[in-house]
């Protein structure tokens, strides 16, 4: 499967997604929501946490994926780049957590040295690991040793615990390399008792729904891995897809856009509002620009700030900052709501 | 023009019963919405029964709204479709179990 930048699909331009997203009638508005709940305009509360997008290169074309990443997509961060994100993260201790996403973030030649740097500077490390990526190659078989030597917090996606609702979202074969890929990270203590190394999943709905409690799918998970493949793992994250570019696409082929947008209005839940992710983050795309969260970024809504790229970064201006919303917030903001750490209420 | 009997958008109409008659209709959805809450049993646990009796009853609303819950709530199609087997095995064993009252009466008219 082909990303839709390489099928030169009318969804693989942001502004034509904005358009789809901004122009359905008869739908509330997400200013809207906020203003009734006087959280408009939405601003950071503070700087926790500082997400860096390495790049769109993936060995995986989910069919969710709302980075538009696949093996052919060839952005990938600099290692200039990722020197001038270490350069904020000396000067800016708030950013106690550094969070690694793609694409694979792996398969950015730089990843291990940008890992090691941001080590040095005692930060606490996350990375969004697909999983088949461990057994994709050789040369990254021994990532889980690698994650264990810097105490990476690894965050794995899996969409079920089954494998025909896994591979359906993700790919042939998909469920089979990431039960293996598991099981490589728990031998090295990945999700085991006490070992102190985190190794957390994370669901997305495999349609045009939203996920279900975290809680007990979280239970649901680990009986079924643990039972069947002895996989063990800290906590599932459940994370509600948006409406963005691949998945955007599959919402309007198979007619559920526009009941998918009411259901996440209709779930519109003001605590989750408060608690969205883009308050406390910062989220950098591979060529240095900086966004609210990886979803602006890849709807190119950068940050409204003078300071809109890395080399000029100011953290009085950007903590003072509106941050910029549109109609795929809804999706943060439904039920027990939505951000790279599962629910947050 | 095609006719219908049902139409899957009166699904999102359900609440408007209440236009008719509204202590009822709030009675009814406040009861139904406990019903369906965590209890004895989960609010999983009781999607998976929803279903089943969705089928037994055979409401075509019940079973989209229920078919997308149970799905939504975590189960996969194959336990979805012995739900809906252990509905049609009881609607058959009702039928049939009713076999025993035809022997009797032929029995009891018999020589």
């Amino acid at each position: 499967m082909k990303s839709l930048k390489a099928l030169q699909h009318a969804l693989s331009d942001s502004q034509y997604q904005l358009d789809v997203l901004e122009h359905s009638e008869g739908q509330k508005a997400f200013f809207d929501a906020l203003k009734e709940i006087g959280l408009y305009p939405l601003q950071p509360a503070a700087f926790e946490i500082f997400q860096v997008n390495v790049g769109k290169m993936c060995n995986q074309t989910c069919k969710h994926c709302h980075v538009d990443a696949g093996p052919d997509r060839k952005e990938i961060m600099s290692r200039d780049t990722m020197s001038e994100c270490l350069g904020i993260l000396r000067d800016h201790p708030e950013f106690e957590t550094v969070d690694l996403t793609g694409g694979a973030p792996e398969m950015n030649p730089n990843f291990r040295w940008f890992v090691e740097e941001i080590k040095k500077l005692d930060r606490k490390i996350i990375v969004r690991c697909n999983l088949t990526i461990i057994v994709a190659n050789k040369k990254y078989h021994d990532l889980p040793d690698f994650f264990k030597s810097n105490q990476v917090e690894v965050v794995s996606s899996l969409p079920f615990y089954s494998k025909s609702r896994t591979d359906r979202q993700r790919g042939d074969g998909v469920f089979e390399d990431s039960i293996q890929a598991l099981q490589m990270l728990n031998a090295v203590g990945y999700g085991t008792e006490n070992s102190g190394l985190l190794l957390n999943l994370v669901y997305n709905p495999s349609g045009a729904f939203l996920p279900a409690d975290q809680s007990q799918l979280e239970q649901d998970f680990k009986s079924a891995l643990f039972k069947d493949f002895g996989v063990m793992f800290n906590h599932l994250f459940t994370i509600t897809n948006m409406p963005i570019s691949r998945y955007l696409e599959f919402l309007l082929v198979s007619g559920n856009y526009e009941h998918y947008m009411q259901k996440l209005i209709s779930a519109f839940n003001p605590a989750a509002a408060k608690n969205v992710m883009c308050r406390n983050t910062l989220s950098i795309g591979w060529d240095g620009f900086i966004y609210d969260c990886d979803f602006n970024q890849m709807l190119d809504l950068k940050v409204e700030s003078p300071v809109v790229h890395i080399r000029n970064f100011n953290k009085e201006a950007l903590i003072h900052r509106n941050i910029v919303i549109g109609q795929h917030c809804f999706g943060c903001t439904a039920g027990s709501g939505s951000s790279c750490g599962g629910a947050t209420v | 023009m095609s006719q219908h009997y049902y139409f899957n958008e009166d699904l999102a109409k359900f609440g408007n019963i209440g236009d008719f008659q509204k202590p009822l209709a709030d009675k009814f959805f406040s009861w139904y919405g406990e019903v369906f809450k965590d209890g004895a049993l989960s609010a999983k646990e009781k999607s998976l029964i929803a279903l089943a009796v969705a089928h037994a009853v055979q409401c075509p609303y019940c079973i989209d709204a229920y078919s997308a819950d149970a799905f939504e709530k975590g189960f996969d199609e194959a336990q979805m479709m012995e739900a809906v087997h252990v509905a049609a095995a009881i609607r058959g064993g009702a039928s049939l179990v009713h076999g025993v009252q035809m022997m009797n009466k032929v029995n009891e008219i018999s020589m």
